[in-house]
Formats: C-alpha cells, structure tokens, sequence
C-alpha cells in the first residue's frame, strides 16, 4: 500500500518491532481499595482499567438467577478522550455491547461459576487510551483483577491480537496496523491447558495461513501469561510483606 | 451517590465529633484530606489529569477540535462538558445508572465557568465567525469516596492548566478563500491562563457546624450542603445548595465566608504543585496509575 510500510524489508514493523514481538507490558493489581477486585495494564500505549464486583447478590430481577452457577456480568467502557477523535458516548452503543458480550462469553469459561450458585460476578473494564489490542488488554486486565477480588478462577486468562502481512504473522498490533486493514485474530487462551475461550478473526484470510496466525497469536499469549504471572507473584509477595507474614 | 449504610450509632458519634472539631479521620471542620494531582497521564489528549482525593479517584481528558463559533458568541471559541460516572465506582452506574450524577455535574461545571473571567474564550477564536477551537472537557469518575464535585474542579483545573493547543495560522489567498496552517514544530502551542478558572468548595452542615470535604459516611449525616465556586482571588462565581433539609439564612453566610477562606488556600497549594511539576519538566517520571 502507499506510504506506510508495514513490514520493512529487514523485517522491522512501524515502531521498531521484530514481527513476533509484544509491546511493553505493566500492570499493577490492586488499583482501588472500594472495589472487591481492580487491576490497571498497560500494553504500549493502550491503558485499560478492570474493577470486578462481587460474588454478590444479584441486582435486578431475582429471576435472572441460576440455581447452578454464578451470573457474569461485564461491561466495556472506552472513555471519550481515549481514541484519537472525540467520542460522543462512552458504553452503550454496538460495539461496547458487543465486547462486553465477548468478555462476558471468556470469563465464563475460566471462573469456576459453579462455586457460586444463585449470586454475580460484575467485571466492568474500563479502556483509557486506546492504540489497538484493546479486547486483548480489557482481557488481560480483567485476569488480574478477578484474582485480586479471590474469585477461584480454572486458570489465567490471557490474550492477544494477530495480523497477518506479507506472508508473515505479526503478533500484538497497534492502531495503525489494525487500520489498515489487513486479517486480525483476537485470541483468548487459558495457557496451562492450552485451551482457547475466545477466538475471533477479521478480513479474509486464506485457510493455509490460518496455522501460521494462530501459532503467533498463542506463542504471544503464553508470553503474556509469564508476566501477568510474575505481576501476580510480586503483589502477593507485597501484601504478605504487609501483612507481617 | 455510592451509598455506604450507617447505623444510628454511627451516626450520632460522627455529629458529635464534628461539634467538637475532630472528625474520625482525625482532621478539623476546616481540613482537606491529602490531595495527589497528576498531570498528563493520557498521552493522546490535549491535556489531562487524574486527582486522588482520599478515595476519590477523577480523571480529567481535554481534546481540542476545531469547530464552528455559537451564533451569538461569534469570536469566541468554548467549552464542552461530560461527565461519565463509570461503573467502576460503583455497580449502580452500570449502565444508564450513572447518568443522572453525570448530567447534574456537569450542568454545575457549565454554570461555574459560565462567566467571562474564567477562560479566556477570545484566545480560542481562530477566525470569527468560521473556525474556532472547542475544548472537550470529559471528566471519567473512577472511584466514590466522597465530595465529588471538589475533586472535579481541582482536576478540570489542572487538566486546563496542562491543555496544549497547537498554533494554527489563516492563510488567506486571493480569491478569498482561507486556508488553516498547522505549525511544525510539535512543541509549538498555546497555553491557557487558568488563574481565573474557579474551584468548588463543599461545605456539608453536619449538626450546627459546617464541615469541608466531607467523606461518604460524613455525607450520610448531614441533610444540607452548599456547594461554592471560588477563584484564587476569593471571588464567588457560582452558589447553589444541595440536600433535602433546609438551611437559615445566617449559616450560609457563614458558610460563604468559610468557602472563600478555605478556598484561597487551596488555590494557593494547587497552584505551587501544579508549577512545581510542570518546574521538573519533560524528563519527569509519569506515574499514572502503576504507581
């Protein structure tokens, strides 16, 4: 396409990225102290907030109870001031519904519902700044802060997004990357087990590449669950630092 | 609100404490909790900040955009506000739920900076009648601990006060027509004066004394508050009381003279931390929430 390259000849993407590599993550669990559970991450330059709420009772209509399990509710919000044009609302229109019908779709899969018959489970993700991969961030995001509120989960949960360019894979793409218009993959993974809670892809792409993409997608997700991981072991290392253990 | 239960008892130990100047934290009728303002903390913005205000989590984004001047202002550039109540603070804002808070703040902050002394709106003209810039101000509320619309007003002043506009020339040709020029240089902007922009003080009536900043639990107690803008100078722009009881006339003007004396001093702190900031320039450490 003219212009922007996204791949160079010497294998470099726009931001100085080989095509397997990840933007810098930092995360930080226990982001508010009224919430149950609350975590902030920070992959580049996409900043996503999740606070979770719960097990509680549920809010509403009794009837929307399940004699079995817990009701997981989610809900997307991407601030106003967090894409490059001015947004007019933050939630409510089609594609933060259906996000949060997608985060509430990989939760489901991964916290062991069954724990908690008849009560809610609330994880309400904010987005800050958004520079693509925002699902993969809210889902990594919202990992962390269902472990911080204790909630039993199968395991972590942790994604990521996949393109595909000039017969290379590229994993973890930025908003410019993603607006050109090449196949996505969204990738949900539960890295112990390998299983995939969410899987989602964009644009054409031929089947024959199909393995190539998702190979990347999930060698990223794995890499994302060893730092997530590592943010876990040093908060827990603090608070029992505090707690005089 | 995010409501907190309290028992009679609880009550009762709060009003009596305040009869006597110590509240359960600790402070006077007349302290602040520790305030922490950040600048800068969303980078794809014209300016933003985040205040910390004990639990009371706010963060402010500013875009500018280019729009077209009001029909009655025409060489005037001007403000937008809203107010986003996020679920996060509190799982009745799911939804429509925050909504109600959201509107009723943001028409107070419409009505403080509803004054020509505030912003400088000339400056935000480009060429009148056609191009001028518009400031979206949004305010996203993260977390409920209490006395919003301070913490609101200290960010909506810090975040004015890191706005960076970039400098637009009108190129005008012969056939009349006008072109926009941006500048270059990236670091080429102007800035606006916020020593004008007002802060509001919240004064709760809690028994027969009056308390600033008050907590959740502080708030559950008292029936009346009044709520005060201020500028840096003492002057009042805006005044309106909030609650279901009822208030006599001397008390609020008692709690007028307390909003005028408190608020100086915290445009006082504000300014010198917001220029003690800006002092430790690009090379600052930014924080954000990782800190």
């Amino acid at each position: 396409m003219a212009g922007l390259e996204l791949l160079s000849d010497q294998g470099y993407r726009v931001d100085g990225r080989r095509a397997g590599e990840l933007r810098k993550i930092q995360a930080r669990m226990g982001v508010f102290s009224q919430a149950d559970g609350s975590a902030y991450i920070e992959q580049g330059n996409t900043k996503a907030l999740a606070v979770v709420y719960g097990p509680h009772e549920i809010r509403g209509s009794r009837s929307r109870a399940l004699p079995d399990r817990a009701l997981v509710n989610c809900q997307y919000s991407s601030a106003t001031f967090s894409t490059g044009e001015h947004k007019r609302r933050p939630h409510g229109d089609r594609k933060s519904c259906e996000m949060g019908l997608q985060l509430r779709q990989t939760f489901e899969a991964a916290i062991l519902t069954q724990l908690h018959p008849r009560s809610q489970i609330d994880i309400y993700v904010q987005v800050l700044q958004a520079d693509g991969g925002t699902y993969a961030a809210c889902v990594n995001a919202a990992t962390l802060a269902v472990l911080d509120a204790g909630i039993p989960m199968r395991d972590f949960v942790c994604a990521c997004s996949a393109g595909f360019v000039d017969g290379t894979a590229l994993a973890d793409l930025s908003h410019v990357e993603e607006a050109a218009g090449g196949p996505q993959l969204a990738l949900a993974l539960l890295p112990a087990s390998g299983q995939i809670a969410l899987l989602e892809m964009d644009a054409r792409l031929h089947e024959d590449h199909l393995e190539r993409v998702l190979e990347a997608a999930a060698r990223a997700a794995r890499d994302v669950h060893t730092l997530l991981d590592r943010v876990v072991r040093q908060h827990v290392r603090e608070a029992s630092v505090l707690l005089g253990d | 609100m995010a409501s907190v239960s309290l028992s009679e008892a609880e009550k009762v130990y709060i009003v009596h404490g305040v009869q006597e100047d110590l509240r359960v934290d600790g402070r006077g009728c007349e302290d602040y909790r520790c305030v922490e303002v950040e600048t800068d903390v969303v980078s794809n913005t014209s300016g933003s900040a985040r205040v910390k205000l004990g639990h009371t989590d706010i963060l402010v984004g500013v875009k500018a955009e280019m729009g077209t001047p009001k029909l009655e202002k025409p060489d005037e550039g001007y403000l937008e506000f809203f107010v986003d109540c996020s679920a996060n603070a509190t799982p009745e804002f799911e939804g429509r739920g925050g909504d109600d808070l959201g509107t009723e703040i943001a028409n107070t902050l419409y009505r403080i900076f509803n004054n020509k002394s505030s912003v400088d709106l000339q400056s935000l003209c480009i060429s009148p009648r056609e191009h001028c810039w518009v400031l979206y101000v949004d305010v996203l509320l993260l977390e409920c601990g209490g006395n919003l619309f301070d913490a609101i007003s200290i960010a909506v002043k810090a975040a004015l006060f890191n706005t960076r506009i970039p400098r637009v020339r009108v190129l005008e040709d012969e056939e009349g027509s006008k072109d926009i020029e941006l500048s270059d240089d990236p670091y080429d902007c102007i800035r606006l004066s916020v020593e004008n922009v007002p802060c509001i003080v919240t004064l709760c009536k809690i028994g027969c004394r009056h308390v600033v900043d008050a907590t959740l639990q502080e708030e559950a107690c008292c029936l009346a508050s009044v709520l005060v803008s201020v500028t840096s100078q003492g002057v009042v722009t805006c005044m309106r009381k909030v609650g279901k009881g009822s208030l006599d006339p001397e008390s609020i003007f008692e709690m007028m003279e307390t909003s005028k004396r408190v608020g100086k001093v915290l445009h006082a702190s504000l300014h010198s931390i917001l220029h003690k900031e800006e002092s430790l320039g690009p090379k600052r450490q930014k924080v954000g929430f990782l800190g």
